[in-house]
């Protein structure tokens, strides 16, 4: 978990910047980032507990210091190959904000590996053409070249906020 | 500025005076009713006493009253708070010692410029 | 204005319908002729308040209508004027007025003008022939007209103090400052009173002044300066230049009037600001509509101190519990291990104590919910010609605010059926050997972690028969059906049940019992009806003392463990396979008794890996949601425990068949099963494959 707890480090002593930090994550060997402002915490994989007829990729449900946050499996929602979790992976809790302006909400994502924090200026995260990724570019803020390597800038709002979670589900 | 002791067994009323001489400067204790009152001037000086007149427990007339007794209090104005805009019950209040009355409904600008006329 | 006083408003509102409610008590206890001067001097005071406090924070109309109250109960006060039965019931509408009056303004709705004017009228042809001396007295005293209350040059004003004045706490050099504010100032001391020093009291007042005031000042200014000490002096006030001798001394009394702000040209001629759109309703509809309008689900609550001063106490000694801890983790070997264990049991017992004080922040005594009743009762009664005694018991019981603000529809529900079918008229009663006056009796006590309400009347009773044959009409029973005397009482609250013969404008409203149940079952309690004929009914009512936590039955179906509300079990057994029907290959029931029971595997409705699959010795929970019962397969019981009830939409969203997940002592999640929620679901499969057993 060093890893993982350098980053939390990071995050609580980074203030300085010009443009956004963002958190990237690797999964399936593609490099993510989410808006550094909306993670809340990054936390061990640890065991969930399911919950009846909701899609794959939601695993469940766990306890967060008495709250009851959603876990959403990002490589389930992407269809990749599944993987054995272990030590190494990492759950990203985020703080999702809703775009009808209602309260936010708290949800983790299970992710392979965390990888840094990056300052991204402003103006470098391009607009993503359909480029093939799995992930649905509706999902995608822009693509931006750090460090030599392309990092997809997801959407947080929009990939967590989708239809799937927000309608409430029945069990038939 | 002026160190005050509000009592009347209305919360909202309280409420208002206090928000209104506090905004002004003024230091206020409140009391709900007239025995509160009494007990809390007991141990403590005001330079003004600002009283409804129809409480339990003890109305402002007897508080006034009271008060006068005690040495602390002989000449500090006390002012009763009183819808009654006949003549008898200002005049129980004066009998009793009180200073003179703010005749209610009142504003807070009434109320501010009253009181500093008494307290300077 | 520059002080906004809508912020005190609330206040107001607040306390002036808590005077209303004891106004409204005071005078249903009161009877005519023989009140007693302390219950007078509340009603007085209540009336007196809420003038004031509309007159203050800017509600006109309640502060006009209110007045004329007040002034009646001044002169009851004053022994003016008698307490008769009709005032009693005018001063009641009063109540109903000034709430209605309350409620539009919160609400912003309009008020049924007709109604309060209607009791306006009454009100002031009450009062009749009393002068309307406030009115007149805003009427100019007649030396201040004309050429005396203006003067260009000034006035003279001889004032001597009498020797008492200073006592009143009275200043003259206040009033000299004033004075000096209004034009040129100068005053001569008079010292020809002052006695030698050896015979002074430094509290008298010897001196006198004569005072010369420059300016073009109205006299009436001159007079407010002195309106607080016109008894307590001499006060001579002449025009300057005037050899006009007028005194003017005590006359000067009557300029009070004009000072006065103009409350009383109201009173002379209220405007109503607002006309009524609704038509007419009946009394009981307006009177209920107005009391939920304006006692809205209040977010703020009073609480006592010494709640709030056993609550810093219980943080205190957690606080002492987790710091001995926390050494006691620093520093820790095995041999520490009993301090640790004593550690744990302590930091138990403080958790639970602060749980419970916290819990007891929210509780309130079921006198809030009961205190509607007298009223009620004694309206009703009015209404149906009957007569009925209400009596209360056990009202400091202290339960849940928000539970409480939700159980006040279903026991106005039960507190009318039993006024409505359950007492009997006073001649019915009179034939049975009754006597005329019903009781109507609410009780309320705690047992068990749970608030118990009961409502019981000395009435009828039930109606056994009539009952059955309805429930058998409406296929609910089979016709050769035996039922015990519970269960035939049960079937009053199956939906749409109602067996007056003529829906009673009172409760048989088509609102029936159904809906009081299941109302309270949403709190995660019960209700349940006995009766003995020609004697009498009892609703006894459940409540959980909170809703943030309920009484679990832990249960494991594979690797999870699920909750089911302690409330909704029935009974739990096991699965003797030859009373399990299969229907049409696919729905299954268990016989149980004279029940049908859809059985309902839980592992396929979550979607998990049971231990086991078959149903012979298997465990099955019988549980009742929403009138139906089922049977829920399970692996194994656990234990039974409080658990917190945590919300599963906070984060993500509602779950049909869950109603919640908790958090277990290892930390791990376990889910709440909703039992109305899985019942509802294989229910109507049930209804299907009950039907063709009864048939067969």
């Amino acid at each position: 978990m060093d890893a993982a707890q350098n980053i939390a480090h990071e995050i609580q002593h980074d203030l300085e910047s010009d443009g956004d930090q963002f958190l990237t994550f690797i999964l399936a060997g593609e490099e993510y980032g989410v808006d550094i402002l909306r993670v809340q915490e990054i936390k061990g994989w640890d065991s969930v507990t399911p919950i009846p007829n909701t899609p794959e990729y939601i695993r469940g449900v766990i306890n967060l210091r008495g709250t009851i946050v959603p876990i959403i499996d990002l490589r389930r929602r992407f269809q990749l190959e599944a993987v054995e979790y272990g030590p190494m992976t990492v759950v990203i809790v985020l703080r999702v904000e809703n775009p009808d302006g209602g309260k936010s909400r708290v949800m983790g994502l299970v992710v392979d590996a965390v990888s840094d924090v990056y300052n991204v200026p402003e103006g470098a995260i391009k607009a993503a053409p359909d480029f093939g990724s799995v992930v649905d570019v509706n999902f995608v803020k822009g693509l931006a070249t750090l460090e030599d390597v392309m990092v997809i800038m997801l959407d947080i709002d929009r990939l967590l906020n989708a239809d799937e979670l927000s309608i409430v589900a029945k069990i038939t | 500025m002026a160190n005050i002791l509000a009592v009347d067994d209305s919360a909202s009323m309280r409420q208002m005076v206090v928000f209104t001489l506090k905004g002004a400067g003024h230091q206020v204790t409140e009391a709900v009713d007239g025995q509160a009152a009494f007990d809390v001037a007991k141990s403590q000086k005001f330079d003004l006493v600002l009283t409804d007149v129809n409480m339990p427990r003890m109305d402002g007339i007897t508080l006034a009253k009271e008060l006068r007794n005690l040495p602390n209090f002989k000449f500090t104005p006390i002012l009763m708070l009183t819808t009654e805009a006949g003549l008898n019950k200002k005049q129980e209040g004066k009998a009793a010692g009180a200073t003179g009355w703010i005749v209610k409904p009142f504003n807070p600008e009434q109320l501010l410029a009253t009181i500093k006329k008494v307290v300077g | 204005m520059s002080i906004d006083m809508e912020q005190f408003k609330v206040t107001f509102v607040e306390e002036s319908l808590e005077g209303l409610d004891i106004m409204e008590s005071v005078l249903l206890d009161m009877h005519p002729g023989t009140a007693d001067s302390e219950a007078i001097d509340n009603i007085f005071r209540a009336a007196h308040s809420i003038k004031g406090g509309a007159a203050t924070f800017g509600l006109a109309d309640i502060a006009s209508f209110t007045h004329v109250v007040e002034t009646l109960l001044d002169e009851v006060r004053n022994g003016d004027r008698d307490i008769t039965g009709e005032a009693i019931v005018l001063f009641l509408s009063s109540v109903d007025c000034v709430r209605e009056m309350l409620s539009a303004d919160q609400n912003g709705e309009a008020v049924d003008q007709e109604h309060i004017e209607q009791v306006k009228a009454g009100l002031d042809k009450m009062l009749n022939s009393e002068p309307e001396t406030e009115a007149v007295s805003a009427g100019h005293n007649d030396m201040l007209s004309g050429a005396l209350a203006h003067h260009e040059n000034g006035w003279q004003i001889i004032f001597k103090p009498f020797s008492g004045m200073l006592r009143t706490g009275n200043d003259v050099v206040r009033m000299f400052r004033e004075l000096a504010e209004l034009g040129e100032f100068t005053a001569v001391v008079n010292v020809e009173d002052l006695p030698p020093l050896s015979d002074m009291d430094p509290e008298d007042a010897y001196l006198s002044w004569n005072i010369t005031l420059n300016g073009k000042i109205d006299k009436a200014q001159i007079s407010e300066i002195f309106e607080w000490v016109e008894d307590d002096c001499e006060l001579t006030v002449r025009p300057l230049e005037d050899g006009n001798t007028e005194t003017v001394a005590t006359d000067v009394v009557d300029d009070v009037s004009e000072k006065d702000p103009p409350v009383d040209l109201q009173v002379v001629s209220p405007a109503p600001e607002r006309r009524a759109e609704e038509d007419r309703r009946q009394d009981n509809d307006r009177r209920q509509t107005t009391r939920k309008a304006s006692s809205p689900e209040a977010s703020s609550i009073r609480v006592g101190i010494d709640k709030i001063d056993d609550l810093i106490n219980m943080v205190g000694e957690l606080v002492i519990t987790q710091s001995m801890l926390s050494q006691l983790g620093e520093d820790f070997s095995m041999d520490r291990v009993e301090r640790l264990n004593d550690g744990l049991s302590e930091l138990e017992r403080n958790t639970r104590e602060l749980q419970e004080s916290v819990m007891r922040i929210r509780m309130l005594p079921i006198s809030f919910a009961f205190n509607r009743f007298p009223r009620m009762v004694h309206d009703l009664s009015a209404k149906l010609d009957k007569k009925i005694e209400l009596t209360m018991s056990g009202e400091q019981t202290e339960l849940d605010k928000t539970v409480m603000e939700k159980i006040g529809d279903p026991l106005v529900h039960l507190v009318r059926n039993s006024i409505d079918h359950g007492i009997e008229t006073p001649e019915v009663r009179k034939a049975a050997g009754k006597s005329e006056t019903g009781v109507v009796n609410l009780n309320a006590y705690h047992q068990g972690g749970n608030i118990v309400i009961e409502i019981n009347d000395d009435g009828a009773g039930l109606n056994y028969e009539k009952i059955l044959a309805k429930a058998i009409e409406r296929g609910l029973v089979g016709a050769n059906e035996d039922l015990p005397e519970e269960k035939v009482y049960e079937l009053l609250f199956e939906p749409g049940f109602s067996t007056a013969d003529v829906v009673s404008d009172v409760s048989g409203r088509g609102v029936g019992m159904d809906v009081v149940k299941r109302n309270i079952m949403a709190l995660g309690g019960s209700v349940d009806v006995k009766s003995v004929p020609g004697e009498g009914s009892t609703f006894t009512i459940r409540l959980p003392l909170t809703l943030a936590i309920l009484d679990g039955q832990l249960v494991r179906v594979g690797d999870n463990t699920y909750i089911i509300p302690l409330v909704s079990i029935v009974e739990s057994l096991l699965v003797d396979e030859k009373n399990v029907n299969e229907i049409a290959g696919k729905a299954e029931v268990y016989q149980l008794r004279s029940d049908y029971l859809p059985i309902i595997r839980l592992y396929e409705v979550f979607d998990i890996e049971p231990d086991r699959r078959s149903l012979d010795n298997g465990l099955l929970v019988v549980v009742e949601g929403d009138n139906k019962k089922g049977g829920l397969l399970v692996d194994e019981l656990l234990g039974q425990q409080q658990v917190v009830i945590k919300s599963l939409e906070t984060n993500f969203r509602r779950v049909e068949g869950l109603s919640g997940a908790t958090i277990l002592g290892d930390g791990t999640v376990a889910l709440i099963v909703d039992v109305a929620g899985v019942v509802r679901l294989s229910r109507d499969d049930v209804r299907r494959s009950n039907e063709q057993i009864v048939a067969a």
